[in-house]
């Protein structure tokens, strides 16, 4: 049939026709071969505009379709239903980027126009060539896995699971939990964090439909939307979890003691553990690297094990469940899943590369984190707010923006350091009521709900905020006051005038950036990073919890800093997700893929040993390659590699890349 | 009249073509000269693709892909290294010279990264001057 093709240049407002000469366009394309009907309208994408190309199809007899708008990435989903709609295939649309790929990016009228023409022209030759495609339906698991058990991983899960459909949880530490376990109290509300949290974590650790697998790693993902296959390492816990009661005697057994990461270094753990008392599982575990046992049997020596069979000089028993077995080894579990939600969360600043601010090299100095710990009831002073020396302190000075809006480290703003460092003075007002308090801030972003009003209570309760980024903090005192003191130096800029504040302790509010193995975890579910590390989400405004990677949410501070509501909300969103697909049941999945015609192929498997998919088969008997659909996803590769252009990829021929090539150089 | 060069763009939907949405939606300015052309995977470019673009009269074929380990397709921006640097010394041989094809890794969030690449990418071309093929198609 002879190809009669409708073409549609989109004002889009003005953001194209204030800058490209639409009807001149439409003028051009009239001229172009096969094309029947140009012409230009508003809003394109709008029910009128979709009605235009809709009748154009019925009373015009158009068999092809070209769109002149914005990015396929954004409409073609769009305009390809309205053709759909009108009777016509999918892949007998095509669309031409005349807005973020030339009138957004433009300033010459003249030159847009003109690029725009040959955008068009492009688009025009190459539909000549398009043929009608039928996309395939896949079937989808209903099985999720959720990667990361903090407060995102959590709310994702559960809202998942209460609907009835198995979720994989894979958390790295021996405890879900994530950051919020070790908060104090929260912003601007003082709702204990454990109060909040720990009722969820419960109700994870004991649903039906939940599968907690704590102290494990994604390893590998392969597969596509619907259809993924995982493999997750299950770390040896040399605990039988079984067995293992939770009662605690082990740690108390144990003599190794090493710095506690959940108290961020204030504290102690044995190297047999439960990282916290709310933990779920509240199991022990073995840190392999710090047990002396499992050291020793790497040397062939059997030493310690009084975990597992106490003092019996003294009469103390070991564990009396029997759990502890050192023979346990590291587990590969597969796993198939339909969707896959990622909620890896985010790591503080590392404050010691700001040397300036003696973190690591003065005593009571101290990060965020580690004063929640202080601050909080089951942190290593049990909530007493104390200096090294055991004193109470009298003064404390709370830096801002440690690491975030810098461009020597971070840039963005990590969203949550003002509201904590606000928390903060409360926190110590409370405990210490005669303390004086100094906020060093830029400006103070008290931007969600109760906030404002959170900031406003604080000034009542007596706090001094010093408008100005922190110089230094040094020990070096100048005049009596300062002796013993931690000087922190920095230039009020209210009052214009530099000023040394002596204080007993400096909290160093550090900024949240993307976790350090950001990149491996991106690698392995095939999602990309924005240019601070972290996700990329596929739309920063109207799909923010999908990837460029279709069945792969993201939510949490993995993409990007946000308090507990946001993230929580952002957690709801990719569960409502991930259930539409569940619900739907199918999804469709992209008809690009390869064909190699049997005659021309000449058998040298080129082709098949580049196929990243394994999707390329060599029959002995007829010495040939064939592609097996289901598992080509369509990149091309092996069509551009094979020496007698026997593949074809479909929707992206050799004939129809070239047609677009002489289209762009008219 | 000054000499604008004429430039294909081969760019992967995942990555490039995606960081040059990302160009437009932040509003960065460069030249009009790259025209894109969008493929799944820049392991789809093929010798072919380049020097039809050239023998059309292209003066520069830029072919911008994920960044290695970044790829959507796991390796198929490596393929299409492995064909940039082995089409090279070609080009060379030919009189169309090396330096009119680049390759370069960008992103989905290296909006600026376009910019400043297709900038760069339409001095060099513009210094060079016009193809040889399209001074000659000119001569005739």
């Amino acid at each position: 049939m002879e190809p009669r093709i409708g073409v549609y240049i989109c004002h889009c407002g003005s953001n194209i026709a204030g800058t490209v000469a639409v009807e001149e366009v439409a003028q051009f394309a009239s001229g172009l071969d096969s094309v029947v009907v140009a012409r230009d309208y508003k809003y394109m994408c709008s029910d009128p505009g979709q009605n235009l190309i809709k009748d154009d199809i019925k009373e015009l007899g158009l068999n092809r379709v070209v769109v002149a708008s914005c990015s396929p990435r954004m409409h073609e989903p769009t305009f390809r239903r309205a053709c759909e709609d009108a009777g016509l295939n999918a892949y007998l649309f095509e669309m031409a980027n005349i807005r973020e790929h030339c009138s957004w990016v433009t300033e010459d009228k003249q030159a847009a126009t003109e690029k725009a023409k040959a955008l068009v022209s492009a688009a025009v030759r190459r539909i000549y060539y398009q043929e009608p495609l039928e996309t395939r339906e896949v079937p989808v698991n209903s099985n999720v896995l959720v990667l990361g058990g903090g407060i995102a991983g959590i709310q994702a899960a559960l809202e998942i699971a209460d609907s009835e459909h198995q979720v994989y949880l894979v958390e790295r530490d021996s405890s879900i939990g994530g950051h919020m376990a070790q908060f104090d109290k929260t912003f601007p509300t003082l709702d204990c964090s454990a109060c909040i949290l720990t009722p969820k974590m419960t109700t994870v650790g004991q649903h039906q439909y939940i599968q907690l697998m704590t102290y494990s790693e994604l390893e590998e993902v392969s597969g596509y939307v619907g259809n993924f296959q995982a493999k997750i390492r299950m770390k040896a816990k040399y605990v039988d979890q079984e067995k293992c009661t939770g009662c605690g005697r082990c740690q108390e057994l144990c003599p190794i003691s090493v710095p506690s990461e959940f108290d961020q270094g204030l504290g102690k753990r044995k190297a047999i553990y439960i990282p916290f008392p709310y933990a779920v599982p509240n199991k022990a575990v073995i840190d392999a690297e710090s047990c002396s046992h499992l050291k020793g049997l790497k040397e062939g020596k059997d030493v310690c094990r009084l975990c597992e069979k106490g003092i019996e000089k003294k009469g103390i028993a070991g564990c009396e469940a029997g759990a502890i077995d050192f023979s346990q080894e590291d587990k590969i579990v597969e796993v198939e899943i339909g969707s896959i939600i990622i909620a890896t969360g985010f790591q503080q600043f590392d404050p010691s590369v700001i040397y300036e601010y003696g973190y690591g090299h003065y005593d009571n100095v101290l990060t965020g984190l580690q004063f929640e710990r202080l601050s909080n009831a089951s942190g290593p002073t049990s909530g007493e707010i104390l200096l090294t020396d055991g004193r109470t302190p009298e003064s404390v000075a709370i830096i801002h923006c440690v690491g975030s809006r810098d461009q020597n480290y971070h840039e963005y703003c990590s969203r949550v350091c003002c509201m904590y460092s606000l928390k903060y003075s409360h926190l110590i007002r409370e405990k210490i009521p005669n303390a004086q308090i100094y906020q060093l801030y830029i400006d103070l972003r008290c931007f969600g709900k109760g906030y404002e009003e959170f900031y406003n209570r604080l000034q009542k309760e007596g706090v001094n905020f010093v408008r100005g980024r922190a110089a230094e903090v040094t020990g070096v005192a100048e005049t009596p006051e300062e002796k013993g003191k931690l000087v922190v130096l920095c230039e009020d800029t209210l009052i214009s005038r530099q000023r040394r504040i002596p204080v007993d302790m400096v909290i160093l509010s550090c900024g949240l950036e993307p976790r350090a193995d950001a990149g491996e975890v991106a690698r392995l579910v095939k999602i990309s990073q924005s240019a601070d590390g972290f996700f990329l989400e596929k739309h920063p405004k109207l799909d923010p919890v999908a990837t460029a990677t279709d069945g792969v949410f993201v939510t949490g501070c993995c993409q990007g800093p946000k308090d507990i509501p946001d993230t929580v909300a952002q957690a709801s969103a990719a569960a409502a997700r991930v259930l539409a697909m569940i619900s739907k049941g199918k999804v469709e999945v992209e008809a690009i893929t390869s064909v190699i015609d049997e005659k021309l192929c000449s058998g040298c498997k080129i082709c098949k040993d580049l196929c990243p998919y394994g999707a390329i088969s060599f029959d002995e008997e007829k010495k040939v390659c064939s592609v097996n659909e289901a598992l080509c996803k369509g990149c091309g590769t092996c069509v551009a590699a094979c020496p007698s252009g026997a593949i074809t990829g479909r929707h992206f021929t050799t004939q129809q890349l070239l047609a677009e090539v002489e289209g762009v150089l008219v | 009249m000054s000499f604008e060069p004429k430039i294909v763009g081969f760019m992967c939907n995942w990555c490039s073509y995606a960081g040059a949405d990302l160009a437009g939606t932040s509003r960065i300015k460069y030249p009009p000269n790259v025209r894109v052309i969008r493929l799944m995977c820049s392991g789809r470019v093929d010798e072919r693709l380049i020097l039809k673009a050239f023998a059309l009269g292209a003066d520069g074929v830029l072919v911008c892909g994920c960044p290695p380990g970044d790829c959507h397709y796991l390796k198929g921006n490596l393929s299409a290294r492995r064909r940039v640097m082995g089409l090279k010394p070609f080009l060379e041989c030919i009189g169309i010279g090396a330096d009119r094809l680049r390759l370069d890794w960008i992103s989905a969030s290296e909006g600026l990264k376009i910019g400043e690449t297709v900038e760069s990418f339409t001095e060099t071309i513009r210094k060079l001057g016009p193809s040889p093929l399209r001074r000659s198609n000119h001569d005739n």
